[in-house]
């Protein structure tokens, strides 16, 4: 029953929503290049469901590669952090500022470094993009130790690997699934994003604009809701797999 | 759109306490950290540069590592230099350094713009759903997932509103206002998630306290929920305006608009063969902007909010 | 005279995920103005959930709660009580005056008013040199005291406590009973105070409610008088009997030549 009550006011407001879009966009004969209507989409939909699918395929690969190749840089990077001090105290500063970066900026950069035809570049922003969440969230699982756990493996006499392959990398993991989650979404965006600045032109983004250009709003919006759906399967793996590791997950009122 | 959910939790370790000379000291000392590491990054440059293959290196057909010549990887005195470069070679035309801070300056406009926006958005939202059970459970996962899929690809579509809708008789829709829209949809969503999260976390007792004196709903909003919020907020606040900068970058770049860095990082791109330097320089700049956004955030918080005898 | 407060066959049941909870059964209480009442049992007894049902901070599944003759709610909404909690819970944002303004503030007193009302007040409890500070600069036992200040900021004719010593050390909360009591001198005020302090619920006041526990029922009411209730009270013998009849109550025992109101 209470997941019934869960679900049902969001997906109530999102039913919702799609019959207002429709009734707005039929109803007050909006044109389409200012919002088409959810069937006229739907319908657009049809005829370009299979390139939606290859597009959204290259997409997700340049996100997949990026978001493995960022994230173990990133953890690796938070567990050489959480051993060597200095390390740490250079990279956490430098992270909150990347925070603050637009790091999709860095996509022309590439593209110049690597050859605009490579896919490379797109995957490198990904993986930038990716690091620092990874980095962050991963360092601050690594941080929580215990001073309990502490005491004990000084007690034990052990090395400072053995603390943090005992005591720190248990501790952390649900923080680098909850980074994972948190990136995994956003690596999508920046593969999406990626594309505007040239290089490669074989997923989403790309079609996004091209149907844009030729005033092709439907079918725009189709790919669109490519994109979208994409977003939400890496959202969702991601959180399948944080719950799969944490079955405990905080909720804080 | 780096860690939505987790800007709370980042909040928790994020105020520093103790004296303002500690601050200060700790401050200085992770700058200088930072800057210790820029100079790191930028010494691995110039070493691989010098001593790095000039094609490159490729695995199974793939360039995994950049070509070390001049042209794709400039040098950072290059860099430098091609700041003082006129931009074309016409008589009285601006330098590259001209050309970076006025495009900085327009994006900054924008993405001001799209930070009050969404913020606005974000606290009435984030009020409304405090305020309202049913409201918060029916919009929280649509103000999640906006954010969390890419509708940032919506933007070329946003730019064909520019210049064909009429807003009023006498207002067409302006391509800045796409910018301004795109820029204030990335960074609502840190605000409200903040913010709710902030006017949450108000103590049992704190709330059983306002009960116990009557308080209406509002004082207990104004009194207590808000002032406890800041805390939140105001991290919140700092991330979307990095996310506003964000936004607004690529929003120009997709809408056309000129006058910002967007534009500016694009058209340099198409110059990367004939003058290398120049890219560099108008990413450094976006990069600068970026910090300097979060930075205004953090002066407001210390000259505004904190004055004011909170915290 | 009518009762500060009267309960009358007080119920209450909620439910947890691990099933439902029968937190008070059947409670009878009649309290006079002026008395100072404790609330003592074992842990999980219902005693800070009765006292909250007193506050109209919850709702009894049956039974009828009245307050200065009107229902808890009414008098919730009348401003009729002043409480105090086990944690001060002032506003970290606030200074301490403002802390103790606040109730008077939240119902439209106009600032002057309330600037003298909070001076006079901590002049009561002692702290006047230090209404501007910021409650974190204060030490545990001064919070507590801005609190108390606070919850008598409308001259309420009942205070609610619930174990307001309870985080202190034992000097210092030997030293706020102390000044409980001379306040209460002062205002003449009802006090239901909970606590699970023998000691303390002898030493302040003028009847013991034992309860048992979960489901929390009055074991026995035990009438506590004192000839004085200051540092000598506790050397007096008639202390030494108020704890052994608590004591006894709370272990289930009753004793007939103890002073005592079988219930």
């Amino acid at each position: 029953m209470t997941r019934l009550k869960v679900l049902a006011p969001p997906v109530v407001v999102g039913i919702a929503a799609l019959l207002l879009w429709q009734i707005v966009v039929v109803a007050g004969r909006i044109a389409t290049f200012v919002l088409p209507s959810p069937t006229a989409i739907a319908a657009a939909f049809g005829t370009v469901a299979t390139d939606v699918v290859q597009a959204a395929i290259a997409t997700g690969t340049t996100a997949l590669i990026g978001l493995v190749a960022g994230s173990l840089a990133g953890i690796v990077a938070a567990i050489l952090a959480a051993r060597f001090r200095l390390l740490d105290e250079v990279l956490s500063p430098l992270s909150a500022a990347a925070n603050a970066m637009p790091i999709i900026a860095l996509a022309p950069v590439f593209n110049a470094m690597f050859g605009s035809t490579s896919p490379v570049p797109r995957r490198l922003v990904v993986a930038v993009a990716v690091f620092f969440p990874l980095f962050v969230n991963t360092a601050r699982g690594l941080r929580r130790i215990d001073p309990v756990h502490a005491e004990l493996m000084s007690s034990l006499a052990v090395s400072g690997w053995a603390l943090t392959r005992y005591v720190r990398l248990p501790t952390a993991l649900p923080f680098v699934f909850t980074g994972l989650r948190l990136a995994s979404s956003l690596a999508v965006i920046a593969a999406v994003v990626a594309e505007y600045f040239g290089g490669r032109q074989d997923g989403l983004g790309s079609r996004i604009t091209s149907a844009a250009s030729a005033t092709a709003y439907p079918r725009a919006w189709s790919y669109v809701l490519g994109a979208v759906a994409l977003g939400l399967v890496f959202y969702l793996a991601a959180l399948m797999l944080e719950r799969l590791f944490s079955p405990t997950t905080r909720r804080s009122r | 759109m780096t860690e939505l959910l987790a800007t709370a939790r980042a909040s928790a370790d994020a105020p520093v306490p103790g004296r303002p000379a500690g601050r200060l000291v700790t401050g200085l000392r992770r700058t200088g950290m930072a800057l210790i590491g820029v100079v790191v990054l930028l010494v691995v440059w110039e070493l691989y540069r010098a001593f790095g293959p000039v094609a490159g290196v490729e695995i199974g057909g793939q360039r995994v590592l950049p070509r070390a010549d001049p042209r794709s990887m400039p040098g950072v005195l290059e860099v430098l230099r091609t700041l003082t470069q006129q931009e074309v070679q016409v008589q009285g035309s601006r330098t590259v350094a001209e050309a970076v801070l006025a495009s900085s300056w327009g994006t900054l406009r924008m993405a001001v713009g799209g930070w009050l926006l969404g913020g606005l958005v974000g606290i009435a939202l984030a009020v409304a759903m405090q305020r309202f059970r049913l409201v918060e459970r029916g919009l929280l996962p649509y103000v999640v997932l906006s954010q969390t899929v890419p509708v940032i690809a919506i933007a070329p579509l946003v730019a064909g509103w520019g210049g064909r809708l009429q807003l009023t008789p006498t207002l067409a829709w302006q391509p800045w206002m796409s910018v301004v829209v795109i820029s204030a949809y990335l960074a609502f969503c840190p605000v409200a998630l903040g913010m709710l999260r902030g006017l949450h976390a108000t103590t049992d007792i704190s709330r059983e306290l306002f009960t116990s004196f009557a308080a209406t709903q509002r004082q207990t909003l104004i009194r207590l929920r808000v002032p406890a919020s800041l805390p939140f907020l105001v991290p919140a606040l700092r991330l979307a305006a990095a996310q506003a900068v964000v936004g607004a970058i690529v929003a120009e770049i997709s809408t056309g608009t000129r006058g910002g860095i967007g534009r500016l990082i694009l058209e340099y791109a198409q110059q990367a063969t004939s003058a290398p330097g120049r890219l560099y320089a108008a990413i450094l700049g976006a990069a600068l902007l970026g910090l300097l956004a979060s930075a205004l955030v953090s002066l407001l918080d210390v000259l505004v909010l904190r004055r004011g005898g909170q915290r | 005279m009518t009762p500060a407060v009267r309960i009358e066959n007080l119920d209450m049941r909620f439910s947890t995920d691990r099933g439902e909870v029968h937190a008070l059964s059947g409670i009878d209480l009649s309290i006079e103005p002026g008395a100072f009442v404790s609330l003592i049992g074992p842990s999980g007894c219902g005693k800070s959930t009765l006292l909250r049902c007193i506050g109209n901070l919850a709702t009894p599944t049956s039974g009828r709660v009245q307050v200065g003759g009107r229902t808890a709610h009414e008098a919730r909404l009348a401003h009729h009580y002043g409480i105090a909690f086990q944690q001060a819970g002032l506003l970290e944002w606030r200074s301490v005056q403002r802390n103790v303004e606040l109730p008077l503030e939240l119902h439209g007193v106009g600032k002057r008013e309330r600037a003298e009302r909070a001076a006079h007040l901590l002049e009561l409890v002692g702290l006047a040199d230090f209404a501007r500070m910021r409650p974190s600069e204060l030490s545990g036992g001064m919070q507590q005291r801005v609190a108390i200040a606070r919850s008598l900021a409308e001259e309420p004719p009942l205070l609610l406590m619930d174990e307001p010593f309870g985080a202190l050390d034992e000097m210092t909360r030997e030293r706020m009973q102390a000044e409980l009591l001379a306040i209460r001198e002062r205002t003449g005020t009802t006090v239901v105070f909970v606590t699970h302090s023998i000691a303390e619920a002898v030493f302040l006041s003028t009847q013991v409610v034992v309860m048992s526990a979960r489901p929390g029922r009055i074991v026995r009411i035990v009438d506590v008088d004192l000839p004085s209730r200051d540092e000598d009270a506790r050397e007096h013998p008639q202390f030494f009997a108020g704890i052994t009849a608590v004591r006894e109550a709370l272990r289930g025992r009753t004793s007939a030549a103890l002073h005592g109101d079988d219930r």
